[in-house]
C-alpha cells in the first residue's frame, strides 16, 4: 500500500485542453463539476482507498521568522508566484498504476460545455514505512 | 479481561459459525458484535467456558441479524434452523480462514486488512489507525473484502505462499499507532505454523523473530536508522534469536528449501555474528546466491553485491553491482556504500546525496543525507586551512 497526494493547481501547471476559466462556465456546469468531485471522493471512500481531500482559498501570505522578541514578518501573496495550490486529495492505493489511474479520472472533471478539462493534476508518493527486512 | 485470549479463540468462533452455514461475511460482523460484547460483560462475569460462550453469543447475533434480513426480504428459512453440533473445529478450521483471508482474489492491501480483522481480531479503528487511514475508508474496504471471497468455498485448500505473503507484509510495515503489526504478524504466523507443517511457514517465522530480535537496537532515540555495522548488539534479544534459529534450523533439516528458510538464515548469520566484521560474509554470499536461484530477484542481487562487498573486497562488490539496473531502489545507497569504503568518498557523497533524493521512507532519507553531509563535512576539514 502506498498514499500519493493528486494536487491541483490554481496555477502553475500546464494548460489544460479545455482551459476555459470556472468563471467563464454556467452555473449548471460548475454544479456539475462540483458533483463530479464529491461522487469521485465517495466512490474512493468505498473501495477503500479515501484518505482526505481538501480545497485551499487561492489567497495566502507568507510568513516567517523575524529574529527572538520580534513578530512573525508577513508579506504577499505575490501575484507573480507561480505555483498556486488549488487543492488535493490524498488516495491509500496497492500501486502506482492504481494512482495514475485515479487522477486521470479526476483530471476528467467536466469543465465548459460539460466536456472534461482533461486538467493536469501532480501526483505525489508519501514517504512510506521503512521496511524492517532490508538485507 | 483477558484480551489476548479473547483475541486467540476469535478465528475457530468464526469457523463454526460459517461450518454452520453462515455466510461469511455475516459471521464476521457477528464475531464482532459477541468480542464487543464480551469486552463489556467477561469482567464482572467471566464465563466457564469463554470459546462456547463466544460461539453462542455470536451465533445468536447473526441470527438476529439474518432474521431481520428475513423479515424484511421475506425469504430464507436458514435462521430458524437450528444448528447441528457438529465436531469440534480443529485446526484445518483455522488454516481455511487463513487462506480465505489472502485469497488470491483479494488485492495485498484488502488481504492485509480482512487477515488483521478476521483472523487477528483487530478492530476496524486499531486497522485504520495502523495504515493511517479513515476509519470509514478501513471499513469499506474491510467489507469489500468480504463481499469479494464471500462466494469462496470454505473447504478447499489453499496456497500456503499467498498467506505468507501477506504475513510477511504486515511485518514489514513495522509499527504505528497503538497496533504493533510486527508482534501481530508474529503472532498470526506463529498460529499458522502450529496448524500446518509447512517449512516455508517455519522459515517465515524463524525470520521474523529474527529481526524482531533487533528491533529496539535499529531506530535510536531520536527515531533515526541505525544501520547494522552500528547497533548496540548488546541490546538484541537473545531469546527471541535463540528462537528463531531453533525453528530455522529444524525447517532446514528437512531439506525443502524456500526463500523465506534463505532469508532466516542470513538473519541468522548477523544475529549470530559478535561484530560486522566477524560476520561469516562467505556463508552469507552462498545464501544470498541460493535467494537469486529461488526468487530471481533484483533487489536479491542488489543485496548480495553488498555482501560481496563485504566478502571480497569493495571493488569486488561494486563490480557485482555494475551489473545492475542502476535504477534499483538502494542502488546509490549501496554504491556509495562501496565507494567509500573503497577510498573514494568524494563519489560516495554524491552518491549518498542521491539515494537520499531517491528513499523510498523518510527515516532512510535522513539517514542517507547524514552520510552524505559526513563525508562533505570530514572533505571541508580536510581541504581547510
Amino acid at each position: 500500500m502506498a498514499k500519493y497526494l493528486l494536487l491541483k493547481h490554481y496555477r502553475g501547471a500546464p494548460a489544460a485542453v479545455n482551459d476555459v476559466p470556472m468563471d467563464q462556465w454556467t452555473p449548471e456546469e460548475i454544479s456539475a463539476h462540483m458533483q463530479y468531485m464529491r461522487d469521485f471522493a465517495d466512490r474512493l471512500e468505498k473501495t477503500g482507498e479515501f484518505v482526505d481531500g481538501q480545497a485551499l482559498a487561492p489567497e495566502g501570505t507568507w510568513v516567517r521568522y523575524d529574529g527572538e522578541g520580534r513578530p512573525p514578518v508577513t508579506d504577499g501573496p505575490f501575484a507573480e508566484t507561480k505555483d498556486l495550490i488549488a487543492g488535493w486529495m490524498v488516495i491509500d492505493v496497492d500501486s502506482y498504476e492504481r494512482a495514475v489511474e485515479l487522477a486521470g479520472e479526476l483530471s476528467a472533471a467536466p469543465g465548459a460545455g460539460g466536456r472534461p478539462i482533461h486538467e493536469w493534476l501532480e501526483l505525489r508518493p508519501f514517504y512510506g514505512v521503512s521496511p524492517t527486512v532490508t538485507e | 479481561m483477558d484480551e489476548a485470549l479473547l483475541r486467540s479463540l476469535t478465528p475457530s468462533v468464526l469457523t463454526v459459525l460459517v461450518r454452520r452455514g453462515a455466510d461469511f461475511a455475516a459471521a464476521e460482523d457477528a464475531v464482532q458484535e459477541a468480542l464487543v460484547e464480551a469486552v463489556r460483560v467477561w469482567p464482572d462475569d467471566p464465563p466457564r467456558d469463554p470459546r462456547g460462550w463466544l460461539i453462542t453469543v455470536a451465533w445468536r447475533r447473526f441470527l438476529d441479524a439474518t432474521r431481520a434480513d428475513t423479515a424484511r426480504r421475506r425469504r430464507e428459512d436458514l435462521a430458524d434452523r437450528e444448528p447441528a453440533a457438529g465436531p469440534a473445529p480443529s485446526t484445518d478450521d483455522t488454516l481455511q480462514l487463513y487462506f480465505l483471508c489472502a485469497h488470491p482474489s483479494l488485492t495485498p492491501s484488502s488481504a492485509v486488512a480482512l487477515t488483521l480483522r478476521a483472523v487477528g481480531a483487530l478492530t476496524t479503528r486499531q486497522i485504520a489507525r495502523a495504515y493511517l487511514v479513515p476509519e470509514a475508508t478501513m471499513a469499506q474496504r474491510i467489507s469489500r473484502a468480504k463481499r469479494t471471497v464471500s462466494g469462496v468455498r470454505f473447504d478447499r485448500p489453499g496456497d500456503v505462499a499467498t498467506v505468507l505473503r501477506v504475513l510477511y507484509l504486515v511485518f514489514n510495515e513495522g509499527y504505528s499507532g497503538d497496533v504493533d503489526l510486527a508482534a501481530e504478524a508474529i503472532r498470526l504466523t506463529r498460529r499458522l505454523a502450529a496448524a500446518v507443517d509447512h517449512p516455508e511457514v517455519a522459515g517465515l517465522l524463524a525470520l521474523m523473530l529474527l529481526h524482531h530480535a533487533r528491533r529496539a537496537s535499529r531506530i535510536a532515540p531520536d527515531g533515526s536508522l541505525v544501520p547494522l555495522a552500528e547497533q548496540d548488539r548488546g541490546r538484541w534479544d537473545t531469546a527471541s534469536i535463540a528462537e528463531g534459529i531453533d525453528i530455522l534450523q529444524a525447517a532446514l533439516a528437512r531439506d525443502r528449501l524456500g526463500e523465506f528458510q534463505a532469508q532466516a538464515a542470513i538473519a541468522a548469520l548477523h544475529a549470530d555474528a559478535p561484530t560486522t566484521a566477524e560476520t561469516d560474509w562467505v556463508q552469507i554470499v552462498e545464501w544470498y546466491d541460493e535467494l537469486v536461484r529461488l526468487t530471481d530477484s533484483p533487489v536479491v542481487r542488489l543485496n548480495r553485491a553488498v555482501a560481496v562487498g563485504e566478502a571480497d573486497g569493495p571493488r569486488a562488490g561494486l563490480a557485482a553491482l555494475a551489473e545492475l539496473d542502476d535504477t534499483l531502489p538502494r542502488h546509490a545507497a549501496a554504491a556509495a556504500y562501496l565507494h567509500e569504503r573503497a577510498g573514494d568518498p568524494r563519489t560516495a557523497a554524491r552518491l549518498y546525496a542521491e539515494a537520499a533524493h531517491r528513499a523510498s521512507s523518510l527515516a532512510e532519507r535522513d539517514h542517507l543525507t547524514r552520510q552524505a553531509a559526513r563525508l562533505n563535512a570530514r572533505r571541508r576539514r580536510g581541504a581547510g586551512p
